[in-house]
């Protein structure tokens, strides 16, 4: 069953974020920072991270850069969940090592849809 | 696939009343420069946006993004966080609340605030205010008779390391039409050079699709600046004939499709392009996210008028601790009936023992559980007093004096219905202190006060109650004005001579107030009486204390909680009564030397210092008891509102804590009776309404009283109620 870590602060996007993954067949973990999100990753494997721009603790750039430095997540892929549609917003994810970027407004169709690019 | 997210609106308007909290006190304490403070703003207001947008509050996100962009700038350090500014945002976190409020309950809002608000938002971004959607360009083309493309992909070697994998791709393609592939070898290296980390193929791709050129690249969104991407429509049979002299033009492929020089140069060969047009691309993305919102927010409006019905019902976050706690005594509790319905099975009288302990489990178990549930109830008081550091911020502006709130004890926790109710009594004292209480700057310098005012909120446990202090270091209350007042309203006679406490007792007469003049922050007339009624019902009392001058300071005393109360059962008959543990004053054995009666059938009982009426129960509710004789029965002096009057008992039983039941609910609203419960042997016992109970008394005195009087020249006017 493909595995996905959810990294937001924000409880309900969260939420909507792993109810629509799961509803779909996957399977979730979340977490609430990019701190709390880092420390999942390195107790247990996930095919695929989504996470978060803007966050307490750590933000999700910084996790991306964290997360590329760890063995096991040299090639899982990595999407940023982010209103800032800003190609300089993107470039800075890309230079972290962040596969691709999901802007909100979440849309569940197009987040399944989208996430279908990276994950089987 | 349809995903319903409804569900998730009662948890995202949870989360951004709690965001606007943040953001409010956030803004409240900003220092300049503080950037943690405004990272926080940042953030709050940034979920709401995000949160908004996806459950169609299209106003909230709109407006929301003016003041995320105005709070970007503060965060970047590109705007000087001045007053000014956060005056503007305080307004914009009252406007976001209205616009989610207006959300939730699917209603009108006050659109010239929000407007003139938004509109000095702008003012204040300046010229950039941005308006992202201005480069929508003409949408033009489409190519009618395009039956699919050949996509050449050639991505840089080091494609994998963001996590993309070209499978992924393709199988996405593939849901698009009809897709065929062929690799390229012809950049693998020799094996002993090969870097199991790199990507070295490439790939040409047929695709018969009906799906459009901005379809394909969208798929190619995220590896297409790690890669060189050409697209070349096929032509439907019909058309195929003029168009070899365009798949040899060596037009370069536009900009934001190539990115790495090199990669090209192997295939330059074999590559040929069409004239890729952007502008199509950028139209069609936006028209299909666009019409996905519609979608969604339709959707949503339907939802909404369906749940409306049962949004009333509110909702507790609780820290998983209490939960835990929780589930960790229900499974002692298990154990225990486990043990106990084993020792039912074969009950034989030398395991008497063992039951007795345990049934002491059981009841260590139950009483547990008991306060466990409870706690869950129980919030820290910091959410009845995080609106005040607004509200005074804002009623110094307003009234032009000088002050700070200092707030104390915000961790202690009170049930959630107690703090839901004390919100607007506390909000009025505190509005009162400062309109009242707090003098002008310049008249507490001359009074050796500091310019500054201060007025405190204090929380704190006092036996099984909350105390709330509400203290301010102004005027203090003016006897002789408050004295006067009510003289001119009636209340009182022009010579009546009152203790201090009498005096500020006359605050919460209805209709009661001394502001000279009614401003719109305290004064109406309305409110202090309110205040008390509201405390009141809520099981508490008021107390002022005053020293002119000085200050004033108002203690509000709570019980923890509306559900449970600590009770004194006393029979009555055969009846068994309970009599709230707060309201006692003292119980005692009548002597006979004490009794007093007066004119008509009140009896007063002599009680150190005051006189005290007496009120047999059996009489008021109409029970046959054989003890009617005042001097063998038990007296138990209760205080409501300040005065006190003695029930007269049977006997007195336990003490004990006792689940109230509504009468209303279950049956109907009785005079004297506040509820019910349900005591240990199954019988259903009423708890005494003592302040209704007192107000009853007091109405009969009067009535008799009258009748006596009219009936009767011989006037006593003794009673000293």
């Amino acid at each position: 069953m493909t595995k996905v870590l959810v990294v937001d602060d924000s409880n309900s996007i969260r939420d909507m974020v792993s109810f629509t993954l799961k509803s779909a067949g996957y399977q979730t973990v979340e977490a609430k920072d990019g701190l709390d999100g880092l420390s999942k990753a390195k107790s247990s494997n996930f095919d695929l991270v989504i996470s978060d721009v803007n966050m307490p603790n750590m933000d999700g750039i910084s996790l991306c850069t964290e997360l590329r430095k760890l063995g096991d997540f040299k090639f899982t892929p990595i999407l940023m969940l982010t209103t800032e549609s800003s190609t300089d917003m993107k470039m800075r994810g890309k230079s972290a090592g962040a596969t691709g970027w999901l802007v909100k407004p979440f849309n569940p169709e197009k987040l399944l849809a989208t996430i279908k690019r990276v994950v089987k | 696939m349809s995903i319903d997210l409804s569900q998730f609106i009662p948890s995202f308007l949870e989360e951004s009343f709690e965001g606007l909290e943040l953001m409010e006190s956030g803004l409240l304490d900003l220092q300049r420069g503080d950037n943690e403070t405004i990272h926080s703003i940042f953030r709050a207001a940034h979920s709401i946006k995000g949160g908004a947008g996806t459950f169609g509050f299209d106003n909230v996100t709109e407006f929301t993004h003016l003041v995320e962009t105005l709070l970007d700038e503060m965060r970047d350090g590109r705007r000087e966080v001045s007053s000014k500014d956060t005056e503007i945002l305080l307004d914009s976190v009252d406007c976001m609340r209205l616009l989610i409020e207006a959300a939730r309950d699917d209603e009108e809002y006050d659109q010239d605030k929000v407007e003139q608000t938004s509109k000095r938002l702008a003012e204040t971004l300046g010229d950039e205010q941005t308006s992202a959607d201005e480069s929508r360009s003409k949408t033009d083309v489409e190519a009618n008779n395009v039956c699919g493309y050949t996509i050449n992909f050639i991505p840089e070697h080091s494609l994998a390391k963001t996590g993309n994998d070209p499978i992924f791709l393709f199988s996405a393609l593939a849901e698009l039409g009809q897709l065929t592939l062929s690799a390229d070898t012809q950049d693998l290296p020799a094996l002993k050079d090969i870097d199991a980390q790199e990507l070295y193929l490439s790939w040409q791709l047929t695709l018969y699709t009906e799906a459009d050129e901005a379809e394909i690249i969208e798929i190619f969104e995220w590896v297409e600046d790690e890669c060189l991407l050409e697209l070349v429509p096929i032509k439907a049979p019909s058309t195929t004939s003029a168009n070899t002299s365009s798949t040899e033009s060596p037009s370069s492929p536009s900009s934001t499709l190539t990115n790495n020089e090199q990669q090209t140069e192997p295939d330059s060969s074999q590559k040929s392009t069409q004239d890729i047009e952007q502008p199509p691309k950028a139209e069609l993305v936006i028209d299909s996210t666009a019409e996905d919102n519609n979608i969604t927010s339709k959707t949503k409006t339907k939802t909404k008028t369906k749940d409306k019905g049962k949004a009333e019902v509110g909702s507790i976050r609780v820290g998983v601790d209490k939960v835990d706690s929780l589930i960790n005594l229900v499974g002692e509790l298990v154990i225990t009936q486990s043990m106990l319905s084993e020792l039912g099975n074969d009950f034989e009288m030398e395991k008497v023992e063992r039951l007795t302990s345990g049934l002491e489990q059981l009841l260590q178990n139950t009483k547990e559980l008991q306060e466990s549930v409870m706690r869950i109830r129980m919030l820290p008081i910091s959410f009845a007093f995080n609106r005040f550091p607004r509200l005074v911020h804002d009623l110094a502006i307003k009234t032009g004096k000088e002050m700070e709130l200092v707030i104390k004890g915000e961790q202690t926790e009170l049930d959630k219905t107690v703090m839901e109710q004390i919100g607007d009594p506390l909000v009025h004292l505190v509005r009162n202190a400062a309109d009242h209480g707090i003098e002008l700057g310049d008249v507490r310098v001359a009074n050796g006060k500091p310019r500054k005012g201060t007025i405190s909120l204090d929380a704190y446990h006092q036996g099984g109650n909350i105390v709330i202090e509400i203290n301010d270091d102004g005027a203090g209350i003016n006897r002789e004005t408050v004295l006067a007042k009510a003289v001119e309203k009636g209340l009182i006679e022009a010579n009546a001579i009152l203790t201090d406490s009498q005096v500020y007792d006359l605050l919460f007469e209805p209709g009661f107030s001394t502001a000279a003049e009614v401003t719109d922050i305290s004064g109406r007339g309305v409110g202090m009486d309110v205040v008390k009624r509201n405390i009141q019902s809520l099981g508490g009392r008021i107390q002022v204390k005053s020293t002119l001058g000085k200050g004033s300071s108002f203690k509000v005393h709570l019980p923890l909680t509306l559900a449970i109360l600590d009770g004194q059962l006393v029979k009555v008959g055969t009846e068994t009564y309970i009599i709230p543990l707060i309201a006692i004053v003292e119980s005692l054995q009548i002597d006979n030397k004490l009794i007093n009666r007066v004119s008509g059938d009140m009896v007063l009982y002599r009680l150190r210092d005051d006189n005290v009426p007496i009120l047999p129960i059996y009489q008021l509710f109409n029970l046959a008891t054989e003890c009617t004789e005042i001097d063998k029965a038990l007296l138990v002096v209760v205080e409501a509102d300040g005065q006190k009057i003695g029930l007269m008992v049977d006997d007195l039983l336990a003490q004990q804590q006792v689940v109230i039941k509504s009468l209303k609910d279950n049956y109907q609203q009785v005079a004297g009776i506040s509820g019910a419960t349900i005591l240990g042997d199954g019988s259903v016992a009423m708890i005494l309404d003592i302040p209704g109970i007192i107000h009853m008394a007091l109405e009969q005195a009067q009535q008799a009283q009258r009748v006596k009087t009219d009936g009767n020249s011989s006037v006593t006017a003794e009673v000293c109620l």
